[in-house]
């Protein structure tokens, strides 16, 4: 099964050397244990488009979907059996990256 | 007159509406927890309640079965098994996703154990909120009905129906494992359990709401009774013999706690001679185990200890009240909360006098000033002061901050008694 780990963060661009050490490390070890499937980093929300084509000519609008303090600054899709599993990695992911991360469930 | 045969309103139903209740009272918990690790949680309360409807129609006409907890179990798997091909007929994924949880073979009989320990671990998994897993647990391993936990905790009927059907939908979305956890994960989520049912204790014990009653026993009896089986489970956890001790000595004092006039009585003032002995002596056989490991206690092992020397004084004047500030000394170690500093104080204006407390007590107002004991403690100890006026002034706020009808009431009267 897979989770969806959003980085929530409320400034951009604000990763450190070391948080980046530190997230390279924890990335190593989701791949040994095969829990890795994606990762990255997300540019600033207001770099964001959002599209609307539910009509007949898209609309484009500039900026993300959601104004909001913090945002999602980036994100790993990660596999595991269950939550307990997804929780306690991502408890050292949340250390890694110095954030808290908000642990979503993909639908199969 | 003698019944020649069962008629519809003979003692046949008599005989079946006992047997259900007593099934229900024996089977739930392990009919839902079996259930639950074939089909999911969800599945499981579906069709143990069905079961339990079923037997509701059928054992007053057919008899009770000769054996009542197999009837429900293959019911219940009936009623699931039809439900599921129900379902799997719109949607052949779920059909998938249950049929892996279904893949091992058949668990031994005590396995049985395992799976109500699997149940109450689920119910209060950490990744959900606290009153989804009172309600939870409350319905699941309980059997209570969504109604009764309603009017348990003064919610509408609606909402707590939703948060138990959210909180199934994601045990089974995000993959709640039906586990108990790992050697090394189960103390904090054996803390974790402990706390929703002290939680559901004390809603029982100290109930809040204006207009409604007190005590509301129906919470605290579950209450009891799931932390006897976790015991039962979980034997050699001193945490689990201690809530069950605190649990068993403060219910004990139920039937002293509350006047014939509606009014909370303080312990001092309690008739002992009222309190349940059975209660008071498995409370104090309970902390005399823990004692005798020579484990450091716990947090509710102490709390219990506090609540047994209280019970061991055949009146108030016996209370061995240095005991009990020592054992606060041992609990403010584990647990910095001013909650804990604020009971501590009320055991030091016995020993060293209401000066000395006061004293302590006022340095916790920052911290405490919603607290509506706060206040009233304050109010008592200005009053053996003599502090009138400042007595009054405490007894208000601690009078509008108050949720229990009782205790409200005996905050009026005692200020009223300043004159």
């Amino acid at each position: 099964m897979q989770y969806l780990v959003s980085v929530i963060d409320d400034r951009t661009g604000s990763g450190t050397p070391e948080e980046m050490v530190a997230i390279d490390a924890f990335n190593d070890r989701l791949r040994s244990g095969g829990h890795w499937v994606f990762a990255a980093g997300l540019a600033a929300p207001e770099s964001a488009t959002v599209i609307d084509a539910r009509g007949d000519e898209p609309i484009l609008t500039d900026g993300p979907f959601v104004e909001s303090k913090e945002h999602i600054a980036g994100l790993w899709i990660i596999e595991a059996p269950d939550l307990d599993v997804a929780l306690a990695l991502m408890t050292e992911g949340s250390k890694a990256c110095n954030r808290r991360v908000e642990v979503r469930p993909v639908l199969a | 007159m003698q019944p020649a045969g069962r008629g519809a309103a003979g003692p046949g139903v008599t005989d079946a509406s006992a047997a259900i209740s007593r099934a229900h009272q024996e089977q739930w918990t392990r009919l839902v927890a079996t259930l639950a690790r074939r089909y999911g949680v969800d599945l499981a309360e579906e069709a143990a309640a069905e079961a339990f409807a079923t037997a509701v129609e059928r054992w007053p006409a057919d008899g009770v079965p000769p054996n009542p907890g197999g009837w429900l179990t293959t019911t219940a798997n009936r009623k699931a098994i039809d439900r599921l091909r129900r379902e799997n007929r719109r949607d052949p994924l779920q059909r998938e996703a249950l049929m892996l949880t279904d893949a091992g073979p058949p668990e031994p009989l005590g396995a049985i154990d395992d799976d109500r320990l699997r149940l109450i671990f689920t119910c209060c998994h950490p990744a959900l909120a606290m009153e989804a897993r009172v309600a939870l647990t409350l319905r699941l391993v309980g059997g209570l009905t969504v109604p009764e936990i309603a009017r348990g905790f003064l919610v509408p009927e609606s909402t707590l129906g939703r948060r138990i059907t959210r909180a199934k939908a994601k045990i089974s979305n995000a993959r709640i494992p039906y586990r108990v956890p790992s050697a090394q994960d189960l103390p904090a989520r054996t803390t974790g359990v402990l706390a929703v049912l002290f939680l559901v204790f004390n809603e029982g014990y100290l109930a809040t709401g204006p207009e409604t009653d007190p005590i509301r026993p129906h919470l605290t009896a579950e209450a009891i009774r799931q932390t006897r089986l976790v015991r039962t489970l979980l034997p050699e956890d001193g945490e689990v013999a201690g809530l069950l001790a605190l649990m068993l000595l403060t219910e004990a004092r139920r039937p002293a706690r509350v006047s014939a006039d509606g009014l909370l009585v303080p312990l001092a003032d309690q008739d002992r001679g009222a309190w349940d002995r059975a209660l008071v002596d498995e409370g104090h056989r309970l902390v005399r185990e823990r004692l005798a490991t020579g484990v450091a206690p716990g947090r509710y092992q102490l709390l219990a200890a506090i609540n047994a020397v209280h019970t061991d004084a055949a009146d108030a004047r016996d209370t061995d009240w240095s005991q009990v500030v020592a054992l606060y000394d041992q609990l403010v170690r584990l647990d910095r909360s001013p909650v804990v500093a604020l009971n501590r104080a009320v055991a030091v204006a016995e020993v060293d006098g209401p000066d000395a407390a006061l004293v302590v007590v006022d340095e916790l107002g920052n911290a405490l000033d919603r607290y509506h004991a706060f206040h009233a403690t304050r109010a008592e100890l200005l009053r053996r002061l003599d502090r009138r006026a400042d007595a009054r002034a405490a007894y208000d706020r601690a009078i509008a901050l108050a949720g229990n009808t009782a205790e409200t009431a005996y905050l009026v009267r005692r200020r009223d008694e300043l004159g």
